[in-house]
Parts: structure tokens; C-alpha cells; sequence
């Protein structure tokens, strides 16, 4: 189980991690500004294993890494969305950040209610109520499993 | 069936007969582009490799440009990294000479290459047609060790242009319709082509703003096919095409648009979303703390020769700081030898070294709570230029110019006559 930590449309990675701290030497040093713009108590309130569930687009703008790289830094076990942006949606699937598209779940649940997330059946569950996912296409879901798009590389190399 | 111009490329880098919207296939990249607002990341994370490999040196292109001169302790040395690695591994390098995007056009692009740049802003290359496309830093990794990466071939989008701009009507007046009608993800995934007789009327620059704007819609990438214009451009710079594609008569497109380039008419792009498109003359009379006319968007001859025409004899307001940023060092020392450079300062602006400046909000200019800016910058995103608490209009060169001079969002058409 993991709280939801909810979003809304249109969310761009200038909110996920602002300019300013992209020139950090490391993402760790980042993480502390996750969503700062939008909810500056964000990084001191999600605990790993927590989701973060948006409405449309979610992660449009920049192609900075640096935004699935702070979710994930911070713990987030998936991004739940009704849609992504697409450069948002593959740096997250290249270093390992489940990036869900539920059409449903968006709409019926409510922020900081629990959530359960069966990445291999794509469903999840919220006060008892089971929302099915979009399965990813299986070329993406070999990079996901096998934690990224790096690990291929040095199997690989 | 036949194939789209992106489908064309997509499959020349697959080394197959044909490719459809939904495949996916490996692809040889021809260039790899990468800025300093990820490579330290880059840089960190290929050092980690069990076996680190650079597959073909002369294909990655390194450009400082985001924050630079450097703003702080961490960035030079995120920078020094970037710098350092480059000359270790012979990476070609360019610091301070430019915006990332208008070096690659300037000195790099090719039509029929396949490009990947770890920046948004990459579908720019298309206007020289070229599919360029944005990508993070582990997707710039994996291209740069392996020379490969893979690609899903996007549908297609066709937007055929007829007629021609009317005067004091730019390119980006264009595009930013264009996204205004369409959304800031309606073209999520897809490849926005643009043709038609219309296009013959554009110039390279026009083509540029038109095309690098693109992502703003959440398009993979834009194409134009490589004509006249095109081929000029890239003679003057002593290049050759890789290959100039056509579409094919029966290329499927998901959607067909035509757009009479007659009715387009001077817009603003209203905080905090690139699509919240109006007419310009609907945010009238706003008032403005800043003004900016650069980036890779606008920051070309053609856009410096706007602002200077309506600034010359005339004065920036005193309440605004108008920054002007030539997007290269190019087109810097031409606007110098053009006097432009003289014009802007004589009337006030604040003349910058070339690079990304406030269109990033974490360079010089940055905007503080509560203040509002004008710009030719990519995005007018929530915090975009420093402050969340700040807006971002985002509008052509001559709006820019004209609100800057007035103090107030205005339209060209709205300046006093100059005395004299």
C-alpha cells in the first residue's frame, strides 16, 4: 500500500524539478525540490512506495531526466496517469520508473488515500475498488523489468 | 501505401523498404546532441558502465548554453565535467558560442538525418529536414555507446500552409495558432508535418521558429521537406544533404490541417501554458516588468531586425528591463556589423552573450514573485523564469519589442509615431 499524492493536467517537468537545480552535481541533492512549485511539502511527505496519480499529459516541457529521476529518488513506485507526454513517459520507463496509463482512476480517487498497484496484473485498487491499466507495449515492458534501459547496456557490453 | 516524410527517415536509419505508424525499430543515429542541462548526469552515469565505449566520437555535438557563463559554484562545476570529458574523449564542443539548437542548424544539420538531443527543442532540425527529436540523458547514453537506438514511428500529422503571412505577422504568430488550436499534447506522440505552397514563403529562420516550437504540442518531431529555401542554407554553410525525402502522394496522415497564412494574426501565448493562445490585442495594456527577445525560438537575424526597426528613435520604457540575447555568436557579430547591437542599447535594452537566459529561469534575468515578463522564449510555464509566483506572456519579436517600448503588453501597431 502507498498514498496517492495527487496531480492535475498539463503538469510539466518545469513543476517536477524546477531549472534552477538541474545543474546540481546529483539527483540526490535535487530530490529535496520535487514539485516545490506546486507543493512545497511534497519531498518531506512522500515516503517510497507512495504514487503519484495526474490527469492528462502529465510530465509535457522539458526533456530533463532529472524529473522521473527525483520521483523516483524520493521512492515513488509509479507515476498513475490518464495520459504522459512522451518524452517524460520514456526517460521514465529507461531508468526503471513504472509509468502507468489508467483512464479511470484519476477521477475516483482522492489525495492521500491508500493505493495498491499490481504492476504485473496492471490493476490497481483503491477502497476496494479495482481500476484496470493500460498494458505497456512489450518492448517497453522488457526495459521496465529489467530495471532500466542501462542494465541491457552492460549485459550487453 | 505510401510513407510520411518522418516515416521516410525512420526507415533509411532502420536500413528498411518501409516503416508504419506503431513499429518499432532500431535505428542508427547520425548526430547526438547534448547541452549542459543533463550531461553532468550523462557524464556520471557512463563512468558507472561496466564497459564505457563512445561508439562514433565525431557524431556527439557538446554545447554549454543553458547557464552560461556559469552562475554558481555548482553549475561550473557540472560544467567542468562536461568540458573536461569532451576534450578528453575529443567530443566536439562549443561554449559560449550559442544556443544549442542554432549551432546544430548553423554548423551541424543535415537533411534525412536521424538526430537525437537531450533537449525538448530538438524537433527544430526539422526545418531543414531532418527528424530530430528530445531525449534524457540515459536514452543519449545508450545512443552514444551503442550508436543505436529504438524508435516507435509516429503517426503523422499534415499541415498544409497556403498563402502568406501579412506583414507584422510572424512565424511564431504561426505556430503558437497552431498549438492554441490543437493543445499543448495534440500532437502527443504524433510528427507534425508542414507543406504546402505556403511553406515556399518562409524563410530558414521562419522555418526554425515554426519547427522547434513543435514540442509544445508534444510532438516527437516536425518536418519540412528540404527545398530550395532549405538547400540554400545549408550551401551557404558548405553542406550537402544525407538524403532529401518526399512524402509520398498516398502517405497516410492521422490528420490533415490547412491553414491560410493570411488569416493568422499577432498572438500571446497566456500564463501558464503555451496553448492558452489569444489575440495579441486581447492582453493590451497588461503591464510588464521585463522583456526578453532571444532563445532558440527567436533570437535569429530576422528577430533582432524586428525589435531594432521599431526600437530605432525610440525608448524602452523605464519600469522594464529589456534583455536582447543573440542566439549565436553568429548572429551576434552580424547584428553588430548591422549597427543593430547600437540601436538596442541606445534605447535602453540590456545586450547579452548568447544562451538560453531567462527562457530557462535559471540563467541571467530571472524574474521575481509577483513580476511579469514578455517573451520570445519556448515556454511560459508556472516558475518558468524564476519565481513561481511570476507570468510568462510568450509573443513574436515585434510584440515583444513594442511591449517593452510602451511598458505594457501592446502591438506594434500601437506605437506613437517616431519625432523627427
Amino acid at each position: 500500500m502507498g498514498k496517492i499524492f495527487k496531480f492535475h493536467t498539463d503538469v510539466d517537468t518545469d513543476q517536477i524539478i524546477a531549472s534552477q537545480y538541474l545543474l546540481y552535481p546529483t539527483v540526490e541533492e535535487m530530490k529535496s525540490h520535487a514539485f516545490e512549485s506546486l507543493d512545497d511539502t511534497f519531498a518531506s511527505r512522500v515516503q517510497p512506495g507512495d504514487y503519484v496519480v495526474a490527469a492528462e499529459n502529465f510530465g509535457c516541457g522539458s526533456s530533463r531526466e532529472q524529473a522521473p529521476a527525483v520521483l523516483k529518488a524520493l521512492g515513488v513506485r509509479a507515476v498513475v496517469a490518464k495520459s504522459f507526454a512522451r518524452i517524460f513517459f520514456r526517460n521514465a520507463i529507461n531508468i526503471g520508473l513504472p509509468v502507468i496509463v489508467c483512464k479511470e482512476l484519476y477521477d475516483h480517487v482522492q489525495d492521500g488515500e491508500e493505493m495498491e498497484l499490481s504492476l504485473t496484473e496492471g490493476v490497481a485498487t483503491v477502497h476496494g475498488e479495482r481500476f484496470t491499466c493500460t498494458r505497456l507495449n512489450p518492448y517497453m515492458q522488457q526495459i521496465l523489468n529489467q530495471g532500466g534501459l542501462l542494465a541491457s547496456l552492460n549485459e550487453e557490453a | 501505401m505510401g510513407m510520411t516524410l518522418a516515416e521516410k527517415i525512420i526507415a533509411s536509419a532502420a536500413g528498411v523498404d518501409s516503416v508504419r505508424p506503431g513499429d518499432i525499430h532500431t535505428v542508427e543515429l547520425d548526430l547526438l546532441m547534448s547541452n549542459d542541462g543533463t550531461t553532468h548526469l550523462t557524464i556520471d552515469m557512463y563512468n558507472k558502465l561496466a564497459h564505457p565505449h563512445i561508439a562514433d566520437v565525431d557524431k556527439l555535438v557538446w554545447i554549454v548554453d543553458h547557464n552560461c557563463p556559469s552562475d554558481s559554484p555548482k553549475t561550473a562545476a557540472s560544467q567542468k565535467k562536461m568540458r573536461d570529458f569532451a576534450k578528453t574523449h575529443g567530443i566536439t564542443f562549443y561554449e559560449g558560442k550559442g544556443v544549442c539548437h542554432q549551432l546544430m542548424m548553423e554548423n551541424h544539420v543535415r537533411p534525412g538525418q536521424l538526430i537525437f538531443g537531450a533537449d525538448s527543442h530538438t524537433c527544430a532540425y526539422g526545418a531543414l529536414g531532418a527528424f530530430g527529436t528530445g531525449v534524457g540523458c540515459t536514452d543519449y547514453l545508450y545512443a552514444m555507446v551503442t550508436g543505436h537506438s529504438w524508435v516507435l514511428v509516429p503517426e503523422s500529422l499534415k499541415f498544409n500552409l497556403h498563402g502568406r503571412l501579412n506583414p507584422g505577422v510572424t512565424a511564431r504568430d504561426l505556430i503558437l495558432t497552431i498549438i492554441g488550436q490543437i493543445g499543448a499534447n495534440g500532437a502527443n506522440y504524433k510528427a507534425m508535418e508542414f507543406g504546402g505552397e505556403g511553406l515556399a514563403t518562409l524563410t530558414m529562420s521562419d522555418r526554425i521558429a515554426v519547427c522547434n516550437l513543435c514540442v509544445e504540442a508534444g510532438a516527437k518531431t516536425a518536418v519540412m521537406e528540404a527545398d530550395r529555401v532549405a538547400l540554400d542554407y545549408l550551401t551557404a554553410r558548405g553542406r550537402t544533404p544525407k538524403a532529401v525525402f518526399h512524402s509520398d502522394p498516398d502517405a497516410v496522415y492521422a490528420q490533415t490541417y490547412d491553414i491560410d497564412l493570411g488569416s493568422i494574426v499577432p498572438v500571446v501565448a497566456k500564463p501558464h501554458f503555451v496553448d492558452q493562445v489569444v489575440p495579441a490585442t486581447e492582453c493590451r495594456g497588461i503591464p510588464i516588468d521585463e522583456a526578453f527577445l532571444g532563445s532558440c525560438n527567436n533570437g535569429r537575424m530576422e528577430d533582432l531586425r524586428a525589435g531594432a526597426a521599431l526600437l530605432r528613435g525610440r525608448k524602452v520604457a523605464d519600469a522594464v528591463r529589456f534583455l536582447v540575447v543573440p542566439a549565436s555568436g553568429e548572429v551576434y557579430r552580424q547584428a553588430l556589423t548591422e549597427g543593430l547591437l547600437k540601436i538596442f542599447m541606445e534605447a535602453g535594452a540590456i545586450v547579452m552573450n548568447p544562451n538560453c537566459s531567462v527562457c530557462w529561469g535559471s540563467c541571467q534575468g530571472v524574474i521575481g514573485e509577483g513580476e511579469t515578463l514578455i517573451s520570445t522564449g519556448t515556454r511560459n510555464f508556472k516558475g518558468r523564469a524564476g519565481h513561481p509566483g511570476s507570468f510568462v506572456y510568450l509573443a513574436s519579436a515585434e510584440t515583444v519589442t513594442a511591449s517593452a517600448i510602451l511598458g505594457e503588453i501592446a502591438t506594434a501597431d500601437r506605437l506613437p509615431p517616431v519625432e523627427g
